[in-house]
């Protein structure tokens, strides 16, 4: 398949996952009720319903979704290596910090993803800041250890505050708030997430051709004109960006940064032009699956992480063992 | 036919304890001793979690080693001077536990207190810590209507007998008006929102709505199920319609006030959202222990319109005194009263 139809394909397929997810749910509707509802008539709880809590929720699931595996095509392409998700340089370990944080001081939501949005930005920071000091040893390399380590602290910190929090009260909510879920998102959120994914993607977009050529080796890189520190820097801010925005309203969702750029890959090449959108796309449509098996599968709400690693290890596995054999 | 037998077997081998223990199982129900023999006066007590914490601090504030979480700025305030500065060590058992046993061997405890779940994992886990530190442990079940013969046994254990018998008095009183009310009539639809954004809640059978359930009142969550604490969307709220929602969490209480979502809800529309108080401990959970018993009260009188008003601000004083020690300032309840 050429990589218009591809992209075009999912869109559709996306376009259908939304279809689906704004007729089903907990509160039952029939879909006649959510056409009328859609069109702002029939009864008032049901156009509440649609509009206000499914409508939010699929595309807070879309928009974290393509988010997640843009940041995650991002990091693979810079760090040359296909096993890198989005939270590599600890922005997830970082977040799950910032919110359990707020979590264990009773904070309202706001701040709760505030302080996760700032906790993974910091984290990240750090990262870079310390990595920068390191001269002696290769740059991506160094990267990813003290993304290891600063990880491991911020993951530290967060049982720390597990340990402290009220084990009937505050504990749960941390416990919750680590597996990741989308039944607390509202239209609030949905502006500033998407105006902040939107602005981690610019410099992806613009600077396409460039991103490119960070497959080559650092030398050859830079031999054709590309500042290979500075470009890494701004993919790290991009990345960074998208990925605590979206963890800071969904909590820790793992697996679709990582896999849904590998499978992207499959579909369309490695070309950051065509992966970029494919993979999006992908994201999205993942994700909105994920979360509306997570509103529907059970009485209770499955918490998303567990579903998206559910399906995330299997893809993953079943990828490593096509690479393998070709 | 193999699994009826089976089950018929471990019926037997559940009923073992009190078959053995004849005449003195009736009163000592609820407590299980494990390690060495108790050495009375018992004056130094290892509170295991938050639930014997509250326990050991209406039964004997003075016998405390320390508290299993930090006491939060305000509570402290709530509380006995004895009790404030006392150092935090932990829990003792559980998902997080952080009590070493050197820790325990240093504090050279007469007693471990463990109010709480007794399951297989509690009790494995109480011979466990009593072998290795030659320290008797109490386990007690804490289910909330036990509260009368927990008090009566542990005042019994640490021979506080006449203070045990007060608090008792009081426990019985709210459990029997809980009972009466439960018994007949119309159980009005109850959710518990927990944490800021309100959509976390427990579902049936869960300890943390345990005091629900026991004021007569059904909880909307055992529509999804039995089991412990779930994240629901706001979408199965609106279908569940709650005719009253209750909730620790200032935040969500604020959330309720001004959020054009939620007052989509009946309850939010008719008032019916109640934000419990807190200090020192909860009133309908943290942590699940006696603390709850003013809660179940208030419940009872909010679920039921037959009963008979109460002037909370003397009941508050009465239970705070009676319980905490200390009766809260005019500024407190104030503060612990005013979304009642």
């Amino acid at each position: 398949m050429k990589p218009p139809s591809v992209f075009l394909g999912l869109l559709l397929l996306l376009l259908l996952g939304v279809l689906l997810a704004l007729s089903v749910g907990k509160f039952s509707l029939s879909v006649p009720e959510v056409v009328q509802a859609l069109l702002r008539q029939g009864s008032e709880n049901a156009q509440t319903v649609v509009w206000n809590v499914r409508l939010p929720r699929i595309l807070a699931a879309i928009v974290v979704g393509a988010a997640l595996a843009a940041a995650g095509v991002a990091y693979q392409g810079m760090f040359r290596n296909p096993l890198v998700a989005p939270d590599i340089l600890g922005a997830a370990a970082g977040a799950g910090f910032g919110a359990s944080l707020a979590i264990l001081l009773s904070l309202p939501i706001l701040l709760i993803q505030g302080l996760a949005f700032v906790g993974g930005m910091l984290a990240v920071g750090l990262v870079y800041f310390m990595a920068q000091a390191v001269r002696r040893h290769d740059p991506v390399l160094v990267l990813v250890l003290t993304g290891v380590a600063v990880g491991t602290l911020f993951s530290s910190g967060t049982s720390l505050i597990k340990v402290l929090a009220d084990p009937s009260v505050q504990l749960p909510s941390i416990t919750f708030w680590l597996m990741g879920g989308l039944n607390g998102v509202t239209s609030k959120e949905l502006p500033l997430l998407t105006g902040l994914v939107g602005l981690g993607l610019i410099p992806l977009i613009l600077l396409r051709w460039r991103i490119n050529l960070l497959s080559l080796p650092d030398e050859e890189a830079a031999s054709l004109g590309v500042h290979v520190g500075r470009l890494r820097l701004v993919l790290i801010v991009a990345a960074t960006l998208m990925t605590s925005a979206a963890v800071a309203v969904t909590g820790i969702i793992g697996w679709v940064g990582l896999v849904v750029p590998h499978a992207a890959r499959l579909l369309v090449g490695p070309e950051l032009s065509r992966l970029l959108p494919v993979a999006m796309v992908l994201g999205g449509l993942f994700l909105l699956v994920a979360d509306t098996l997570a509103r529907t599968a059970a009485l209770i709400e499955i918490p998303l992480g567990i579903l998206t690693a559910a399906v995330g290890v299997p893809v993953f596995l079943a990828l490593l063992m096509r690479g393998g054999r070709s | 036919m193999m699994p009826m037998r089976r089950r018929t077997f471990l019926a037997f081998l559940a009923a073992l304890p009190f078959l053995k223990g004849g005449a003195k199982a009736q009163s000592n129900r609820l407590t299980r001793l494990f390690g060495p023999p108790l050495r009375s006066p018992i004056r130094r007590i290892f509170v295991a979690g938050p639930p014997s914490a509250v326990m050991a601090y209406v039964l004997t504030p003075e016998r405390m080693l320390g508290w299993p979480t930090q006491l939060s700025a305000p509570a402290r305030e709530f509380v006995l001077p004895v009790v404030r500065d006392l150092p935090v060590f932990g829990r003792l058992v559980g998902s997080s536990a952080t009590v070493s046993v050197e820790t325990l061997l240093s504090l050279k405890p007469d007693l471990i207190l463990d109010v709480g779940t007794v399951d297989a994992t509690y009790l494995s886990s109480a011979e466990r810590i009593s072998q290795q530190t030659g320290i008797p442990y109490a386990l007690v079940d804490g289910r909330l209507t036990e509260s009368v013969q927990q008090l009566l046994e542990l005042g019994e254990l640490l021979g506080v007998q006449e203070r045990a018998q007060r608090l008792a008095a009081y426990a019985r009183a709210s459990l029997a008006e809980a009972a009466r009310f439960r018994a007949g009539g119309r159980r009005p639809r109850v959710y518990l929102a927990r944490t800021a954004t309100g959509l976390e809640t427990g579902l049936e059978g869960s300890i943390n709505v345990e005091v629900i359930e026991v004021a007569g009142g059904a909880n909307v969550a055992a529509a999804a199920g039995r089991g412990g604490l779930t994240r629901v969307s706001f979408e199965q709220l609106l279908s569940w319609q709650p005719d009253i929602i209750l909730t620790q969490d200032a935040q969500f209480f604020q959330l309720t006030q001004t959020d054009p979502l939620w007052g989509r809800l009946r309850a939010v529309q008719n008032k019916q959202v109640y934000l419990l108080p807190s200090l020192p401990f909860g009133w309908l959970d943290g942590p699940p222990g006696v603390n709850r018993l003013i809660g179940l009260r208030w419940l009872v009188r909010r679920l039921n319109a037959g009963a008979e008003p109460i002037d909370w601000r003397a009941e508050t004083r009465l239970f705070y005194r009676l319980f905490y020690g200390q009766e809260p300032s005019a500024a407190q309840l104030e503060v612990i009263l005013k979304t009642l």
